[in-house]
C-alpha cells in the first residue's frame, strides 16, 4: 500500500494526516522555533480545519488537542502522508 | 525588611494562568510593571493554610525557556533567578491545561528541571472531561516527581487542595539540583517525552467532534466567516449608540442640574463664570461619552474573553497581509476604535518588532471614541437630517465615511511605511487558537470598571485643566469699557491663535478653529467644550448646551469649513495620552515624534484638499 505524501497545503480537508517531515530550514528561525512549540514534528498527527480561502489566507489545522493558525508560506514546508 | 515567599504562576498561554491567579487572591492584587520593560506585573497576597502569607505572582504566558517577546524574557529571566526584574521564586506553581497536555507538559518539564520546588495545576479539568477526557492525576504525579492538583480556576474547584499544597511545599525541602535552561533536553525530545506522559495520564478518551471545532465550522468558514465578523462589527457599532441614548441623556441631566445649581448658588461674576463655563460645562461635555466607551470595551472584552478576537484575527490576516502587517494586528487595531491606548498596549503581543511599530504608528487613525463628541456635533450642525436612497439616513452615512476614511488612511500608511521606515521581509502569522468559553462576568466587569477609572481620572485631570487654562486664557485680558474689539480677540488665546490663524488659513479654518485646536493638543473631545467656551465668553447672552452650539456654528462656519475641520480629526494626532503611551511602548521620542509629524502632514493635506474641493464644487 503506497501511501500518499501531500503537503499542508494540499492535503483534503478533514482528513487525518502525520507529519512526514519539516523543511526546517525554509522557515525564518523564530517561524521554525514557534512551530516546533507549537507541536510541530516528524510523527505527530495533525488535520487541516480550515483554510481562509481558496488560493491564499491562513490555514488553520488541529494539532494534538489544539487549533493552530498559520500561513500557507509556512504549510508548505510541512509535509504529511494521509491516514486511512 | 524581610519579605514573604514568593510564588509564581507559570504556562503556556491559554493555560487558564490568569483565572487561577484571579481565584487565589480576589481583589487583593496589584498591577504594576516590570522594571525597564513594557510588561505588566500581576501580583498579591495569599494566605496558606498555617496562616503564613505568601506573595503570588503571575508571570506572563510562555511556550517554552527560549523566549521570542518581552513577556517570555521576562517569564524566562524570573524562573531562572537571573535577578533583573524580580527575586528568584521560592516555588512555581505551573499551571498546564488538562485537555492540552501534549503541548503544556513541555514547558512544564522545563520548568520542574529548574530545581524549584514545583506544584502542578491540572487546570479546566472540566472542559477536559467535556471534550471526553478522563485523566488520571496520579499517572502524571508520579512521571513529572511533583505534586499534582487538579483545579478549575473559574469555578473555585481545587483551590483548597492548591493551598493546602503550597502549605507543604514553601519552606519545605530545599531545592533539587538546577538544570540550567541551555544544559536542558532539547525541544524535540522534551516533546516526545512531554507526548509519552500525556498518553500515559489518559484514562480514557473519547473521541468525537468537539462543540468548539463545530463553531469554527461556521465562524472559520471561508464564505459565512467574515459575514459573521461582519454581522459583528456591525452590531457592535449600532450598540454603541443605541445603548448608550439613556445614559448620555442622564449624565446631560445631571451636568445640567448641577450647572443651574451652581448659578443659583453663585453670584454672577468672575468665579460663577469660571465654574459653570470652564469647569461644569467642560468635564460634562466629555464625560457624556463615558457610555459609548464602555458598550465598546464591553464588546471587545467579551469577544476577547470568548476566545472569538483569535479567529477575527485568522479571517483577517489575509487582508492585513497585503498592507504589510499580520492577523496579530487586528485586535490592537479593533481596540483602538475605542481608545487608541490600550490599542498601542495591545501591540505587545506581536513578536515582530517591525510589525508592531507599524500596527503603533497607525493606531491613531482609528476612529476612537474621543473623536465622537467632534463628530457628532458638527455633523449635527452641518448635515441634514434627512434620508438618502429612502432609508439611510445622510448624517449616519457621514460618520460612516470618517470611520472609513481613518481605516483607509490606516491602510495606505501602513502600505507606505512598510515600504520605507519599517522596511522589512514581513513578517509570518502563527497562533494558537483558545478555545471557546463563557467570558467570566467578573473579569469583564472588572476590565470595564478599570477603562472607567482610567477614563474619569482624564476627565477629571487633563480635560478639567485644559478647559479651566482655556477659559482663564480667553478671559483675560479683558478689552477696555467701550472697544470695538470683541473680548475673545483681545485675550491672550485670541492673539496666539491669530498667530496659528495664519496657517490654518489656506485650508479653510478661522479663528475659532485655530483657538480650539490648541487645547485640543491635549484630548480631542477637549475641541467641543473649546468651542462652546469661545462662543460663551463671546457671546455671554447666548444659550448654552449642544443644540445652541450647533446654531452659533451654523451661524459662524461655512460648509467646506466644517467638512473640512471633521477630515482634520479623522488624521490629526491630538492626544496628549497616546503619544506619551507611544513613547512608552517604543522607548523613545524619536517613533511618537514620527508619528506626530506624519499625521500633522497627512491631516494638513486632506483637510486642505476637502475645503478646495468642496469650495470648488459649490457646497
Amino acid at each position: 500500500m503506497a501511501t500518499m505524501i501531500d503537503s499542508l497545503v494540499t492535503v483534503p480537508r478533514n482528513q487525518r494526516a502525520t507529519v512526514f517531515a519539516i523543511e526546517w530550514e525554509r522557515l525564518a528561525q523564530p517561524e521554525a522555533r514557534r512551530l516546533r512549540e507549537l507541536g510541530f514534528d516528524e510523527g505527530v498527527g495533525v488535520e487541516v480545519l480550515h483554510r481562509a480561502r481558496l488560493g491564499s489566507g491562513p490555514i488553520a489545522c488541529r494539532i494534538g488537542r489544539m487549533t493552530v493558525a498559520l500561513r500557507r508560506t509556512v504549510a508548505a514546508a510541512i509535509s504529511v502522508s494521509a491516514n486511512d | 525588611m524581610i519579605h514573604p515567599p514568593l510564588v509564581a504562576l507559570v504556562g503556556n498561554p491559554n493555560a487558564g494562568k490568569s483565572a487561577l491567579f484571579n481565584a487565589l487572591t480576589g481583589a487583593r492584587q496589584k498591577v504594576g510593571n516590570y522594571p525597564g520593560v513594557t510588561v505588566e506585573r500581576h501580583s498579591g497576597r495569599l494566605a496558606l493554610d498555617d496562616g503564613r502569607p505568601v506573595e503570588l505572582v503571575d508571570l506572563p504566558g510562555a511556550y517554552s525557556l527560549d523566549p521570542a517577546s518581552a513577556d517570555e524574557r521576562v517569564t524566562r529571566d524570573v524562573v531562572t533567578g537571573s535577578g533583573r526584574y524580580e527575586r528568584r521564586p521560592d516555588a512555581l506553581v505551573v499551571v498546564v491545561d488538562a485537555a492540552n497536555l501534549d503541548n503544556h507538559l513541555r514547558f512544564a518539564l522545563q520548568l520542574i528541571a529548574l530545581g524549584l520546588p514545583v506544584i502542578v495545576a491540572l487546570n479546566m479539568v472540566d472542559l477536559a472531561e467535556r471534550d471526553g477526557l478522563t485523566l488520571d492525576p496520579a499517572v502524571l504525579a508520579r512521571e513529572l516527581g511533583v505534586p499534582v492538583i487538579p483545579t478549575v480556576a473559574v469555578r473555585k474547584r481545587g483551590l483548597d487542595s492548591l493551598r493546602a499544597a503550597l502549605t507543604e511545599l514553601v519552606g519545605g525541602s530545599a531545592p533539587a539540583a538546577a538544570v540550567s535552561p541551555e544544559a536542558q533536553a532539547p525541544m524535540p525530545v522534551l516533546q516526545r517525552r512531554a507526548r509519552q506522559i500525556a498518553q500515559a495520564a489518559i484514562l480514557a478518551e473519547t473521541p468525537g467532534r468537539r462543540w468548539g471545532m463545530m463553531l469554527d465550522s461556521v465562524a472559520l468558514h471561508p464564505v459565512f466567516g467574515p459575514l459573521l465578523l461582519l454581522a459583528l462589527l456591525f452590531v457592535m457599532f449600532q450598540a454603541v449608540f443605541a445603548w448608550s441614548e439613556a445614559p448620555i441623556g442622564w449624565i446631560e441631566d445631571g451636568f445640567a442640574a448641577l450647572e443651574a445649581f451652581v448659578s443659583g448658588a453663585l453670584p454672577a461674576g468672575f468665579l460663577r463664570s469660571l465654574i459653570t463655563d470652564g469647569l461644569i460645562a467642560g468635564v460634562g461635555a466629555v464625560l457624556v461619552f463615558l457610555p459609548q466607551i464602555l458598550i465598546l470595551f464591553l464588546f471587545i472584552l467579551v469577544l476577547e474573553a470568548s476566545g472569538y478576537m483569535v479567529r477575527a484575527a485568522f479571517l483577517m490576516d489575509r487582508m492585513m497581509a497585503r498592507v504589510g502587517l499580520s492577523g496579530r494586528a487586528f485586535i490592537p487595531l479593533l481596540s483602538s476604535f475605542a481608545c487608541a491606548v490600550p490599542g498601542i498596549m495591545a501591540t505587545r503581543t506581536i513578536d515582530d518588532e517591525r510589525d508592531r511599530l507599524t500596527t503603533i504608528l497607525i493606531a491613531p487613525l482609528m476612529t476612537c471614541s474621543a473623536r465622537l463628541p467632534v463628530y457628532t456635533i458638527i455633523i449635527g450642525a452641518f448635515i441634514p437630517d434627512r434620508t438618502v436612497a429612502g432609508w439611510i439616513g445622510l448624517q449616519g452615512l457621514v460618520l460612516l465615511g470618517l470611520y472609513v476614511m481613518g481605516i483607509l488612511g490606516a491602510f495606505v500608511a501602513a502600505l507606505a511605511l512598510r515600504r520605507t521606515v519599517t522596511k522589512g521581509a514581513s513578517s509570518g502569522f502563527m497562533m494558537e487558537m483558545p478555545k471557546y468559553q463563557w467570558p467570566q462576568w467578573r473579569d469583564v466587569a472588572l476590565g470595564l470598571w478599570t477603562r472607567t477609572l482610567i477614563f474619569l481620572k482624564r476627565a477629571g485631570t487633563i480635560i478639567a485643566l485644559t478647559t479651566v487654562v482655556l477659559w482663564a486664557l480667553l478671559s483675560f485680558p479683558k478689552p477696555p469699557e467701550g472697544s470695538r474689539v470683541s473680548p475673545v480677540d483681545y485675550s491672550v488665546a485670541g492673539r496666539i491663535a491669530g498667530g496659528l490663524e495664519a496657517v490654518v488659513r489656506p485650508i479653510g479654518f478661522n479663528r475659532d478653529i485655530a483657538l480650539a485646536l490648541i487645547p485640543a493638543m491635549a484630548a480631542r473631545e477637549v475641541a467641543v467644550s473649546a468651542i462652546g467656551t469661545v462662543y460663551a465668553i463671546d457671546d455671554p447672552e447666548g444659550a448654552g448646551g449642544q443644540r445652541a452650539l450647533g446654531d452659533k456654528l451654523r451661524g459662524r462656519w461655512s460648509l467646506p469649513t466644517a467638512l473640512a475641520f471633521l477630515m482634520w480629526f479623522v488624521f490629526a494626532p491630538q492626544c496628549i495620552s497616546t503619544i506619551a503611551v507611544t513613547r512608552r511602548e517604543t522607548n523613545g521620542w524619536k517613533w511618537p515624534a514620527f508619528m506626530v509629524g506624519y499625521l500633522f502632514a497627512a491631516a494638513y493635506i486632506m483637510a486642505g484638499l476637502t475645503y478646495w474641493l468642496a469650495v470648488a464644487v459649490g457646497l
